[in-house]
C-alpha cells in the first residue's frame, strides 16, 4: 500500500477545474479510486451531478478516456468497452493492460440502474463498478431515491404537517443485493477512510471479475451541511454505523472497520439540516425507532462476519 | 464463387453478420428476430467467428453495451424487432449523435398494445428522425445483401452513421428462400478493416465521449448530423455499384418495375414489392399501364430522385405499413406528397395504410388499389383490407 505521499505524486486523472461543488464528495471519492488504479483506466460515468460537472463542452476534466451515455446504462455501457477491449486484444490491436471503472449515483445504481448492472454482474465483466451514492437525485436538485434514508427530507417525500418524516421508507441495501450475485469482490467504504477505501479498490481492480464498491458521498447542498465538514460528515456516517464499512471476498464478509465507541445516531441526524424536522414534537417517536434499525442492521452485519 | 443456399430471411442475416465477423455482438432474442441471435450464438460457440458475443438482459443494455464497444473501436452488431427497439429507443437515438456506425437488422414487427408480433413498419418508422441511416429489403438475399453493404455505408469515412436493415418479419424473417452467397473471404475483402478515428480505447491520447453539450454548441452538433446524412445516397450508390460487380445483383436508392410507361404506379416498402411485382404482371397483361418504385432507402429519404422518377405517373399508389396516428396519412405519403409540392408536373397521391400486425396482402388487392385508381372518387387516405 502506498504511502499518502507517493499518492500524492501520482498523476491525476480527473483535473482541477471542474464544476463539482466545493466539498463534493463524489469527486474525492473518484480521485481516491483512481489514485489505486496502477494500469491505464478507461472511465464511465452515468448521467449525474459527476457526469455534468467534469464534461461540459467543449471542455473536460477527464484526462484518460471517458464515455457518458445515458443515466440507466453505464454498467452496460463499460460492459461494452471491456468486451471491445478483449475483442481487440485477442486480435493484437491492443498490448496494454487496461481497467475499466463505471461511475454511477445511487440514482443511477440502486434505481434506474440496476437492471443494467445486475446483468453486467451475472456475464462476469472484469469491471468496476463504483455507486458514488450521496443519498438522492443530487443533479436535479434533491430527490428522492431507493438509496435516500428513512427520515431525510427531499424535495420529493418532504417532510411536511402531515408526512412529519420526509422520506418514511428505509433505505434499499445495494450492497446486499449485489453481493447476492456472488462477484469475486464487494465492498461499502467511505472516502473519509481513506486508506480503507483505496485499499479496497485496489483489490477491486486486482480481482478476475466484477467488482462493486459503494461509496458514500457526502453532499453538502443536499444533505445541507458546511462545504468543509464533508470529510467530517463521512467519518460520522460510519462511527453512527449508519454507514458501515466492510467487504465481501469470494462471499467472505469482513467488517473493515470498527469504531471504538459507537455515536448515537442522534449525532449523524443533528450534522445535517436534511434531518432538521426529526428533532421536532411530532417526530420524536421516530428516532428511537430509527436508532433501533441501525443497531439492528449492524449486529446483522457483525454477526454475518463472525 | 457462389455458394447457393436455401435459408430464412433469419439465417441469411446471420451468416451476413457471420461473414462480417464483427469484434463485438450485444443481442437480446425477441420474435422475429430470436433465429438470427440463435444461429449467431451457434457461430460463436463453433468458433467460426472471432466474435466476442454480449448476451445482454435487455436491448436497453444491448444498445448500450454497442455504443461502448463501438467508440472503443470495434466493429459492433445487434439485432432486434419492434417492443426491443422501443425499449432501446434513448439509446438508438445516442448512437447515432454519437456518429457510431453499429449496424442493426430490424426485423418488422408490429409495435404493442395488443401485443402482435406480425410484421408492420411501425417499429422503423417510429425511428425515423433517429438519426439511423435505413434501408429496406424486399426478401432473404437482399436482407443478406443488404446486411454486407450496411457496413460499408455506415462505417464511410464521409457517413459514421448507424444503419438499421429492414427484412419484414415472418414474410422475410422466417419465409425459407433461395440464397446466393458470397464467400467469406469475399465478404472479408470487401467490408475492409474497420478504423474508428478517437477510439475510447486509446489510453494515450485519451478522448472523451458523450460530454454535457448545451445552447452553444448542441445545435451545431446536430447541423453536422444533418449533413453527414445528406452524403449518405452517394456513398450508397458507389457500395452498391461494387457490390454489383461483385455479385452482379444491382441495387440503388430505389429500384423502378416496369415504370418508365407507367400511367398509374405504387410504391412500397419490403416484402410486398414482391407481391406487388406479380400485380404488376398481371396489370400489364391486361392491358393497364401500371409500374411499381420499389423503395429501398427510407433514410435519408431520396426524395428529388422520387419525385423526378414517379413525375410522369398521373396516379400514384403510396402503401404504408405503419400509421401516424393524428397525421394526414402514413409516413411513406407524407414524404412523398411534399416532395411533389411547387413541382410543375405532379401525379394525384393516394394513400393506402394496409397489413398491419401482419394481416396479409395479396396479388388481388394490389390489382383493386389499381382498378381503383382509375376511380376519381376515393380519399386521399384509404385502410386496405381492414374491416370498417
Amino acid at each position: 500500500m502506498a504511502s499518502l505521499k507517493e499518492l500524492s505524486k501520482k498523476e491525476e486523472c480527473l483535473s482541477s477545474g471542474h464544476r463539482l461543488c466545493a466539498g463534493c464528495g463524489a469527486s474525492i471519492v473518484a480521485r481516491q479510486i483512481l489514485m489505486a488504479s496502477d494500469n491505464p483506466v478507461v472511465v464511465g460515468a452515468s448521467t449525474g451531478c459527476f457526469e455534468v460537472a467534469t464534461t461540459i463542452y467543449p471542455f473536460t476534466a477527464w484526462k484518460v478516456p471517458y464515455i457518458h451515455n445515458a443515466f440507466e446504462n453505464v454498467a452496460a455501457t463499460i460492459s461494452g468497452a471491456e468486451t471491445a477491449y478483449r475483442a481487440l486484444k485477442k486480435k493484437g490491436k491492443i498490448t496494454k493492460d487496461i481497467n475499466f471503472i463505471a461511475f454511477g449515483g445511487d440514482g443511477g445504481t440502486y434505481d434506474i440502474g440496476i437492471q443494467s448492472l445486475s446483468g453486467v454482474l451475472e456475464r462476469g465483466h472484469k469491471m468496476v463498478y463504483v455507486c458514488y451514492d450521496n443519498q438522492a437525485y443530487m443533479n436535479t436538485g434533491i430527490q428522492r431515491s431507493g438509496a435516500t434514508p428513512c427520515g431525510a427530507t427531499t424535495t420529493t417525500a418532504p417532510a411536511g404537517k402531515k408526512i412529519t418524516l420526509g422520506k418514511t421508507q428505509s433505505r434499499k441495501d445495494l450492497t446486499a443485493i449485489v453481493a447476492a450475485h456472488h462477484i469475486p469482490y464487494v465492498a461499502q467504504a467511505s472516502p473519509s477512510y481513506w486508506n480503507d477505501l483505496i485499499k479496497k479498490a485496489k483489490k477491486a481492480f486486482a480481482v478476475d471479475g466484477p467488482a462493486f464498491l459503494n461509496v458514500l458521498a457526502p453532499c453538502p447542498r443536499g444533505w445541507r451541511y458546511s462545504p468543509e465538514d464533508t470529510i467530517g460528515i463521512g467519518k460520522l456516517a460510519v462511527q453512527t454505523c449508519v454507514w458501515p464499512l466492510y467487504e465481501i471476498v469470494d462471499g467472505k464478509m469482513e467488517v473493515t472497520y470498527k469504531p471504538r465507541e459507537k455515536k448515537p445516531v442522534t449525532d449523524w441526524f443533528k450534522s445535517q439540516g436534511r434531518f432538521k424536522h426529526l428533532f421536532s414534537e411530532e417526530n420524536k417517536e421516530h428516532l428511537g425507532k430509527l436508532q433501533e434499525e441501525i443497531d439492528k442492521n449492524w449486529e446483522n452485519l457483525l454477526k454475518s462476519s463472525e | 464463387m457462389s455458394n447457393i443456399q436455401a435459408l430464412t430471411g433469419d439465417s441469411s442475416v446471420a451468416q451476413a453478420m457471420r461473414q462480417i465477423n464483427p469484434d463485438v455482438v450485444a443481442a437480446y432474442p425477441i420474435t422475429p428476430q430470436t433465429e438470427i441471435v440463435q444461429d449467431f450464438a451457434s457461430f460463436v460457440s463453433d468458433g467460426m467467428v472471432d466474435t466476442e458475443m454480449i448476451t445482454v438482459e435487455s436491448e436497453h443494455s444491448a444498445m448500450s453495451a454497442c455504443v461502448g464497444a463501438c467508440a472503443s473501436g470495434a466493429r459492433v452488431m445487434t439485432a432486434t424487432s419492434a417492443n426491443g427497439l422501443a425499449l432501446m429507443w434513448e439509446i438508438v437515438y445516442i448512437a447515432a449523435s454519437t456518429r457510431l456506425p453499429i449496424v442493426m437488422p430490424l426485423v418488422n414487427r408490429a409495435l404493442s398494445a395488443p401485443i402482435n408480433i406480425h410484421c408492420d413498419h411501425s417499429d422503423s418508422m417510429g425511428a425515423r428522425d433517429s438519426g439511423w441511416i435505413q434501408i429496406h429489403s424486399e426478401n432473404a438475399q437482399e436482407a443478406y445483401d443488404n446486411t454486407i453493404q450496411a457496413v460499408r455505408i455506415g462505417e464511410h469515412a464521409d457517413i459514421r452513421l448507424p444503419v438499421m436493415v429492414n427484412l419484414d418479419g415472418f414474410i422475410i424473417s422466417h419465409g425459407m428462400e433461395r440464397v446466393e452467397m458470397l464467400d467469406d473471404a469475399a465478404v472479408t475483402k470487401f467490408i475492409g478493416e474497420f478504423s474508428q478515428p478517437h477510439p475510447l480505447l486509446d489510453v494515450d491520447n485519451p478522448v472523451t465521449y458523450g460530454p454535457l453539450d448545451l445552447y452553444d454548441y448542441y445545435f451545431e452538433h446536430k447541423r453536422q448530423q444533418v449533413e453527414a446524412m445528406s452524403r449518405v445516397s452517394k456513398v450508397v450508390l458507389a457500395v452498391a455499384e461494387e457490390f454489383g460487380k461483385l455479385t452482379g445483383r444491382k441495387y440503388g436508392l430505389f429500384e423502378k418495375y416496369k415504370l418508365d410507361d407507367a400511367e398509374l404506379a405504387m410504391v412500397a416498402l419490403g416484402s410486398t414489392n414482391g407481391t406487388a411485382e406479380v400485380a404488376i404482371d398481371e396489370l400489364r397483361n391486361e392491358g393497364v399501364k401500371a409500374g411499381l418504385l420499389k423503395l429501398r432507402m427510407f433514410r435519408p429519404f431520396p426524395v428529388m430522385e422520387i419525385v423526378e422518377a414517379l413525375s410522369a405517373v398521373k396516379t400514384l399508389a403510396v402503401f404504408d405499413r405503419a400509421i401516424s396516428f393524428g397525421s394526414f396519412g402514413g409516413p411513406l405519403f407524407t414524404e412523398i406528397r411534399s416532395g411533389y409540392f411547387g413541382e410543375e408536373k405532379a401525379p394525384d397521391i393516394i394513400n393506402y395504410i394496409y397489413g398491419l400486425g401482419g394481416r396479409d396482402i395479396n396479388v388481388s388487392d394490389i390489382k383493386n388499389v389499381f382498378h381503383n385508381l382509375a376511380d376519381g372518387k376515393r380519399k386521399p387516405v384509404n385502410y386496405l383490407g381492414v374491416r370498417e
